[in-house]
């Protein structure tokens, strides 16, 4: 048995509980972007093409909608590993459960992370269409940023979820979202070029996945691919997730095998 | 594969430590195809810790136990497969319906959702739960609860089914139902491998029974044989008022009675004839508060070996 089919196992049980709350998620999914791009991208963007010098005469709607893509993907793993991989290994107790059948940890881990990709392809195809319908995406390459959001979604589902099968309780999750997620949507190259940051911001900016994803997503809807940035991009994210799944491969044993 | 006359599960000198506590303290153990075993003992003796390491969730730390002849430590997906576990606290899925835990648990084990929907309602049907089969589970009794984590664990028709304290929390009119389903698992030839601190449970489930404590295997044989060997066959228990117990029972029981255990809350008196032992405490002027003669039970058992009671 391979370790990949184990891991798709636990699928089944996460996708059981989702289907009593997809519709919600479904309309979330969809409503989100609208309201995000009316308001941003129409609303704000009209005052902010008026000042005209984004580069490449590009407008604002096309500049953060890309980026407002991938700090979705950052949100919904954030909250879909947090709460709910604490849950799993303490209130509902649904890991250890997996794991009094063949399944091993890492396959409780690796379906769990399955099924948030799951989660991302899904939310994130229905954000390009949006975005697409209001016009924000001017080349074929763009389609490209599904995959690169669903990674910037893993960047974040799994050293979330490595954190959460360490921590005791969930108070640190708020933590989390307000003094690392909140800065990262507002400071990632979302809504302005991090250039405009001050030097030492710019430098923490950098070392963000988030700011690796909006860039990467950015150039791939404007299709103004350079190479070897992009690739870096796409290498950094790679990274961060494998390191974040090692780490939680670590703590999921550390916690549940003892 | 075991064959016959060769142990399920063999446990030699066995141990578990977690940093400096050692929860199982080198124990041995067999356990045979198609009887039903048990360890008594009371909150803290370590079955837990036996338990999870028989389920491969927990590793050895030291000594061997070997699992349908194979190692936990390299088979545990293999011996996993072959194992129906019912943990201490149910791990059932409250929101999903009770039909979709066993279903979605058949799962885990890989088999096939056509052949789950029959074997579904089988197990729903055994435990008497079919007309909650489209319920969702959180409402449920905590018997009925217990019943619906009993069914699943037999989702892969396990060859030993692990029970750590099946009917802890239960009342007893929901426990007598869990025992009679054990109870025929058990004549259908399932092989049980039960943990509890009731020793009516042992007594009623158990062909054969390691009492524990603090780690260690204190005796092993069949509640019968437990009985006979470390307990007489009645027990008069005395109760007294507030400060009217003898400072000197030995004085009143001299003769009557093998053996005395004084309790706080009261004295039991062995002997394998209470009504004699009685009618002589009677005659020597003895009287107590209320006076009660029964069989020795393994709770005797335990508080001989160990000089505490199974419930503290």
């Amino acid at each position: 048995m391979t370790s990949l089919a184990l891991a798709l196992r636990p699928l089944e049980f996460f996708f059981a509980q989702y289907r009593r709350i997809w519709r919600g998620t479904a309309i979330t999914s969809v409503v989100t972007p609208v309201v995000y791009l009316l308001a941003l991208g129409v609303g704000l963007g009209v005052f902010v093409d008026r000042s005209a010098d984004l580069p490449d005469g590009i407008s604002y709607l096309e500049f953060v909608a890309p980026g407002l893509m991938a700090a979705t993907a950052m949100q919904l793993s954030t909250f879909e590993a947090s709460w709910p991989v604490l849950s799993a290994i303490k209130w509902d107790r649904q890991y250890h459960a997996m794991l009094a059948s063949p399944l091993r940890v890492r396959d409780v881990m690796l379906g769990h992370q399955a099924f948030f990709a799951f989660r991302l392809v899904t939310t994130a195809t229905v954000y390009f269409i949006v975005i697409t319908a209001f016009g924000a995406v001017s080349s074929p390459l763009g389609v490209l940023a599904i995959p690169v959001t669903v990674l910037v979604g893993l960047s974040f589902s799994a050293p979330i979820a490595a954190w959460a099968a360490h921590t005791e309780t969930e108070v640190s999750f708020v933590a989390i979202f307000r003094f690392l997620i909140l800065p990262m949507f507002l400071f990632s190259g979302t809504f302005f070029p991090i250039s405009t940051l001050p030097a030492p911001l710019e430098v923490v900016a950098w070392l963000t996945p988030l700011w690796h994803g909006v860039t990467l997503c950015r150039d791939l809807t404007l299709g103004d691919i350079s190479a070897w940035h992009d690739l870096m991009h796409l290498g950094y994210l790679l990274a961060f997730v494998t390191a974040g799944l090692l780490a939680a491969r670590m703590t999921y044993r550390k916690r549940l095998v003892v | 594969m075991s064959t016959n006359g060769q142990p399920l599960i063999q446990a030699r000198d066995l141990v578990k430590r977690f940093g400096d506590f050692v929860a199982v303290d080198g124990i041995d153990f067999d356990l045979q195809r198609g009887e039903a075993f048990g360890f008594l003992g009371p909150n803290g003796a370590g079955k837990t810790s036996t338990m999870r390491m028989i389920g491969c969730v927990s590793p050895v730390t030291d000594g061997s136990l070997s699992i349908f002849g194979l190692d936990p430590a390299r088979d545990g997906v293999k011996i996993r497969g072959r194992l129906g576990v019912v943990p201490q606290q149910d791990t059932l899925d409250m929101e999903l319906t009770v039909r979709e835990n066993i279903v979605i648990y058949g799962r885990y084990f890989g088999l096939a959702r056509k052949e789950l929907g029959a074997r579904a309602d089988e197990l729903l049907d055994f435990v008497e739960l079919t007309e909650r089969a489209n319920d969702k589970v959180e409402p449920l009794s905590g018997g009925m609860k217990r019943r619906l984590t009993i069914a699943r664990s037999l989702v892969n028709e396990p060859e030993v089914l692990l029970l750590d304290e099946p009917t802890t929390g239960l009342d007893p009119q929901a426990r007598h139902v869990v025992w009679d389903r054990l109870y025929r698992l058990k004549r259908q030839g399932v092989t049980l491998l039960l943990t509890t601190h009731y020793m009516d449970e042992a007594e009623q489930l158990c062909d054969r029974l390691v009492v524990m404590d603090r780690g260690k295997i204190v005796a092993e044989g069949s509640p019968r044989g437990l009985i006979e060997q470390y307990s007489t066959r009645e027990v008069v228990e005395l109760r007294f008022d507030d400060g009217s117990r003898p400072d000197d029972l030995s004085y009143w029981t001299d003769g009557l009675v093998s053996r005395i255990e004084a309790l706080p809350d009261r004295v039991l008196l062995y002997t394998d004839d209470g009504d004699a032992a009685s009618h002589g405490l009677h005659e020597r002027g003895l009287v107590p508060e209320s006076l009660l003669v029964r069989r020795s039970t393994l709770e005797d058992v335990f508080l001989h070996l160990t000089g505490r009671t199974l419930i503290e």
